[in-house]
């Protein structure tokens, strides 16, 4: 090969690069080691992680732990769909644009609108470019929030700063729901952001809010970090909603330590021109043939580069593969039923947690799967959670940090994968703090 | 119909050449939409019985807001939907199944270890928020990675946040301002050379930045004068890919980097083509201050269809302040060292993810640099390099090449030499198609008219590169003999050039019931 | 040999626009070998009418499945009528870019910008500099 070349060493191929610049030296890493030796260093460090296997899994907050079917990993799992490129060959890349298609489809049936995008990188990221294209369309900066997870709020900031957008927030009352959105909302206001259900749980009035917004020639952006929870709630976009956004990890993707998620986004049809993201649309080929490409490229960085609506270059293609097939399976009828099995389990466990002295629930709003319960007088919120710990329960998420202004309290989620006995046991456990 | 196996044996132009890919020989089942094949009743799912009262939303949630059934989505059993995607995923090529000659896309081969490593329970049924003593190995699984990517780029601070390369740069330009903001200094530009991705001009546009455009040389790399001409106390960074799109060495960085520094300013790296410099050359040596990793492209992570992706960017230390948040950290104790996350970070830009970052994508990178050790990550850059150079050497005779001179891990050649029987890239990218192969990447970057760029990876073998070289040979003589045959390509794929046109014009990007199709 | 359509009747910009005179209105366009360069036209986005234009300054999107491009103003004037076909037949750019393709017409005081625009020899040899 060298020789093909015209050098004689390979050291010669390297002569573009400067002496002064090169390193010099091996690279300071660990040293090469075997298949078998890496596998059980991976699995020593996987094994000091508590997972939701290993316990029993009441921790939600945004990432939820759900049953995923067998079928998603053994068609994931195909070379064809986990080792292929982006689909800007679309002759040998059907299999991914129809799946995408697909996608799309099912976005737009679930939110109540008319186009959906091919996923963003998460829910957090998918609610800031949300909030972006509101600016866009309407020319306002101001963007109100209310229930919206602390982590999307803090993406949110990070995506506003560069474009100068400010953020209003709106605070929930008594019940838990937003208190007096419309009052937040002025001719400054490019779009609401409602995060529904909240990130403490309740579920808001979406048509509100819409109401809100419209009056004041703002969007409604609904986001939403659990995608199950369009199981059994209307579709926003028949609500007045103009962009429904957010978290579809619920729909057969593992919880992962956070990521790789999938976010989505859906728009009315009149914004299409300013939805960031890839597209996947219908056509035919030479023949006639229906087939899939990607296209409205033209608003993406590869081509508008600087005029782009966003920067944003890959979606979360395989991620998206494994909620459709999960769509796919479940379905019309299976959808409804899993989400009205979480929403009886966490009817059950507010039961329990109202029944035990000591523990108490702030809110009196309807919520989906997860909700508030603040602990006895002279509890913490860390020995709650050590207590269900020691009973093999991963119990909730510790409030403190997030709503310092409950007290002691935790965010506790119930999905399908609790049991009757699980939610019992972890009642009992958070009731032992009261003396 | 023809069985395709014979009909690959009379591949017209492929007397001689064995067919790499199954591209050209893949089942061409036809197969409808999920919601043409479902049928009312059918279900792919099971649920154990509740063991809790049910409840009526409709009661429970107020009757406005209940949603009955889910409307649009399909019935399918489980059976209809395996066979639906296994069908569909025999119309896809892929990195298993052959070459992809992508320039600036390193498409190299992913190992199975790597897919094992992420799945373990542990790392795969693990929660972001889940208190930092029940997470232990994957914060050190972290803390580790940020170690390495740091000591592969020689920067001093490392975020394995952004979920992707254009997040990454996103991230760091972000950086950049926040830099020159807590330093009082004011300054809107942004220098990008005109052979940059897409991706950079528009990281700065989303960060206020007028953009201005650098040319190269006649050489194809940056030369001091253009970039002393540009800049000036207004301009915030200058953005640099090394080795540049066009796979040469950007042999004047050092002084390029010298001149912005010297006028206060900043160099971002975009480490796309990191896979050149593995264990030979660090960025951080060389005058960046702030870069991105594509943990897809130099990493070996899989491409999934289009992602998941991750994209770690390191910092020189005077940006390490501006990172996101949180930071992992690591502190000894009489037990032994103990990792924990640290919010504590006033001068951050922020949080850019949800969580932590695309971490299964993590887990694998650091399967990957664990299995290599600095000798494998060096003959990497060795073995990329050479490849390159050695389909360059094989076809500069028969393609026009605009840059001939040594490259790093790709090459660009041009469709010049074709224009005479009005043969374009893209008819040769499509009749590749039939040879078995991903075409490279085509009409990029944008200073090349009609740019082919081939980065073979270090994955390729002698022969699959032999391979390669021949159908790329056998085009030129198809494009001279029969022009009419390369410009109607690709002719054995299920479908054949399709109407782009068609889907921006008249967009349709969901299916209805009761459309012709 | 004219590759590319440069009618005699009508004068042209730098930026590849085509300008026709009559009535203190100026409708504008662009050139066949503008439409030629962008390919199939797939979007235009067009000022309201009322919108006051600037010589020089962009007023429009022209966006083809390839590429997209800025529209400049070639004459300051306001917008009087913009082209509504356009809307669901950006086609017409490429099928008759000087007839049923125009764009917008614009209200100007004289004619002093239209008379310091191309006449169709230069900007014939204006596209032959960058063949």
């Amino acid at each position: 090969m060298l020789d093909a070349i015209g050098v004689d060493s390979l050291e010669a191929l390297f002569e573009d690069v400067p002496r002064g610049l090169r390193l010099g030296r091996p690279l300071d890493v660990p040293p090469a080691a075997s298949e078998l030796e890496v596998m059980r260093e991976l699995g020593a460090m996987a094994a000091r992680n508590a997972h939701a296997e290993s316990h029993a899994w009441f921790l939600g907050a945004g990432t939820y732990a759900h049953f995923v079917p067998s079928a998603i990993d053994a068609l994931a799992g195909r070379a064809e769909f986990y080792t292929s490129y982006t689909p800007y060959q679309p002759e040998i890349s059907q299999g991914t644009l129809q799946t995408i298609f697909e996608w799309q489809t099912m976005v737009c049936a679930l939110t109540g609108l008319e186009v959906a995008n091919a996923s963003m990188y998460d829910g957090a990221s998918a609610t800031a470019e949300a909030a972006l294209m509101a600016m866009r369309v309407t020319k306002r900066s101001k963007i109100v929030v209310a229930g919206l997870h602390p982590h999307y709020r803090d993406v949110l900031r990070t995506y506003l700063d560069g474009p100068g957008g400010t953020i209003e927030h709106a605070s929930y009352g008594a019940d838990g729901r937003t208190r007096d959105l419309a009052g937040h909302v002025d001719g400054d206001t490019a779009c609401v952001v409602l995060q529904s259900p909240a990130f403490l749980g309740p579920i808001e009035d979406v048509r509100a809010a819409a109401e809100a917004a419209r009056a004041q020639g703002a969007l409604l952006v609904v986001s939403i970090s659990e995608a199950l929870s369009l199981g059994v709630l209307r579709a926003p976009g028949e609500l007045g909603a103009d962009v429904v956004c957010g978290e579809a990890q619920s729909f057969g993707i593992p919880m992962g330590f956070g990521g790789p998620h999938l976010g989505f986004l859906a728009a009315r049809e009149k914004h299409l021109r300013q939805l960031p993201g890839r597209l996947c649309g219908e056509t035919v080929d030479a023949n006639g043939k229906r087939g899939f490409v990607l296209t409205l490229s033209t608003r993406e960085q590869h081509i508008r580069r600087e005029r782009a609506t966003s920067n944003i270059c890959t979606n979360q293609g395989l991620m998206l593969l494994r909620a459709t097939i999960f769509l796919a399976l479940l379905g019309r009828e299976g959808l409804a039923a899993l989400a009205r099995q979480n929403l009886a389990k966490a009817a059950y466990l507010r039961e329990r947690i109202a029944r035990t002295p000591g523990l108490a629930l702030p809110f009196a709003a309807p919520v989906f799967h997860e909700l508030v319960v603040t602990l006895a007088p002279g509890d913490s919120a860390e020995r709650a959670l050590a207590r269900a710990l020691d009973d093999g329960i991963v119990g909730g998420l510790d409030l403190a940090p997030y709503a310092p202004e409950l007290g002691p309290a935790l965010l506790v989620c119930a999905t399908e994968l609790a049991t009757r006995e699980s939610i019992d046991r972890l009642v009992a456990a958070l009731g032992r703090g009261a003396s | 119909m023809s069985d395709p196996n014979e009909r690959t044996n009379q591949l017209p132009g492929a007397a001689g050449i064995a067919a790499v890919g199954n591209a050209a020989t893949h089942v061409a089942f036809e197969e409808p939409l999920l919601f043409e094949r479902s049928r009312p009743g059918r279900v792919g799912w099971s649920l154990p019985a509740l063991d809790v009262p049910a409840v009526d939303p409709a009661f429970h949630l107020g009757g406005e807001a209940v949603r009955e059934t889910c409307d649009g989505l399909p019935e399918l059993s489980e059976v209809d939907v395996v066979r639906h995607f296994t069908r569909i995923s025999t119309w896809n090529y892929s990195v298993d199944h052959g070459l992809y000659p992508l320039g600036s896309c390193t498409m190299k081969y992913n190992p199975k270890l790597n897919e094992a490593a992420a799945r373990l329970p542990g790392f795969a049924l693990s929660h972001p928020l889940q208190p930092a003593a029940l997470a232990q190995g994957v914060l050190q699984l972290l803390f580790e990675l940020e170690r390495q990517l740091a000591e592969i780029s020689g920067m001093d601070a490392v975020t394995l946040q952004p979920a992707a390369g254009s997040q990454g740069e996103l991230a760091g330009v972000m950086m950049i301002r926040a830099y020159h903001e807590s330093r009082g200094d004011k300054r809107m530009k942004v220098l990008v050379p005109d052979s940059a991705h897409g991706t950079n001009p528009a990281s700065a546009a989303m960060n206020g930045y007028e953009v201005v455009s650098v040319p190269s040389g006649a050489d194809g790399v940056l030369h001091p004068e253009a970039v002393a001409a540009a800049m000036s106390p207004e301009v915030a960074c200058l953005m640099l890919t090394n080795p540049s799109t066009l796979g040469l060495f950007e042999t004047h960085v050092a002084e390029i980097a010298k001149i912005v520094h010297a006028g206060g300013g900043l160099v971002y790296g975009d480490g796309a083509n990191l896979n050149a410099l593995l264990g030979v050359a660090r960025p951080g040596d060389f005058g960046i201050d702030v870069m991105h990793f594509n943990l897809h492209k130099t990493f070996s992570t899989p491409h999934g269809g289009g992602g998941p992706g991750a994209g770690p960017v390191g910092v020189k230390g005077m940006l390490e302040p501006f990172l996101p948040a949180p930071l992992v950290r690591r502190r000894s104790t009489p037990d032994g060292d103990a990792y924990f996350l640290d919010d504590e970070r006033p001068l951050s830009i922020g949080r850019l993810h949800g969580n932590l970052g695309n971490v299964g994508m993590l887990v694998r990178a650091f399967a990957y640099i664990r299995s290599l050790g600095p000798d494998g990550l060096r003959r990497c850059a060795e073995l990329a390099v050479l490849n390159a150079n050695y389909v360059l050497a094989r076809l500069r005779d028969v393609y026009h090449v605009p840059y001939d001179r040594r490259v790093m891990h790709e090459c660009v050649l041009s469709d010049a030499k074709l224009a005479p029987h009005h043969v374009s890239t893209m008819d040769v990218a499509k009749r590749l198609i039939d040879y078995g192969y991903h075409p490279p990447t085509i009409y990029f970057p944008l200073i090349v008219a009609g740019a082919l760029m081939i980065e073979p990876t270090e994955s390729e073998s002698l022969e699959g590169l032999d391979q390669f070289v021949a159908a790329m040979r056998a085009i030129v003589r198809e494009a001279a003999e029969d022009p009419a045959l390369v410009r109607g390509a690709p002719h054995t794929t299920r479908l054949s050039r399709l109407d782009e046109t068609r889907a921006a014009r008249k967009p349709v990007l969901r299916w209805t019931p009761g459309r012709d199709t | 040999m004219a590759e590319y359509d440069i009618p005699n009747d009508r004068r042209y910009s730098h930026e590849d626009e085509w300008a026709t005179f009559e009535n203190d209105q100026i409708t504008v366009g662009v050139t066949d070998f503008a439409q030629k360069q962008l390919g199939d036209v797939v979007f235009v986005e067009l000022p309201a009418v009322g919108t006051a234009v600037e010589k020089g300054e962009p007023f429009g999107v022209i966006e083809s499945v390839k590429a997209v491009s800025d529209l400049y103003a070639p004459v300051s004037g306001q917008v009087v009528e913009v082209n509504a076909d356009l809307a669901d037949h950006p086609e017409l750019v490429n099928e008759d870019c000087y007839g049923d393709g125009w764009m917008l017409t614009i209200a100007v005081e004289d004619g002093s910008d239209y008379e310091a625009m191309l006449d169709a020899a230069a900007y014939r040899r204006h596209v032959d500099d960058r063949k």
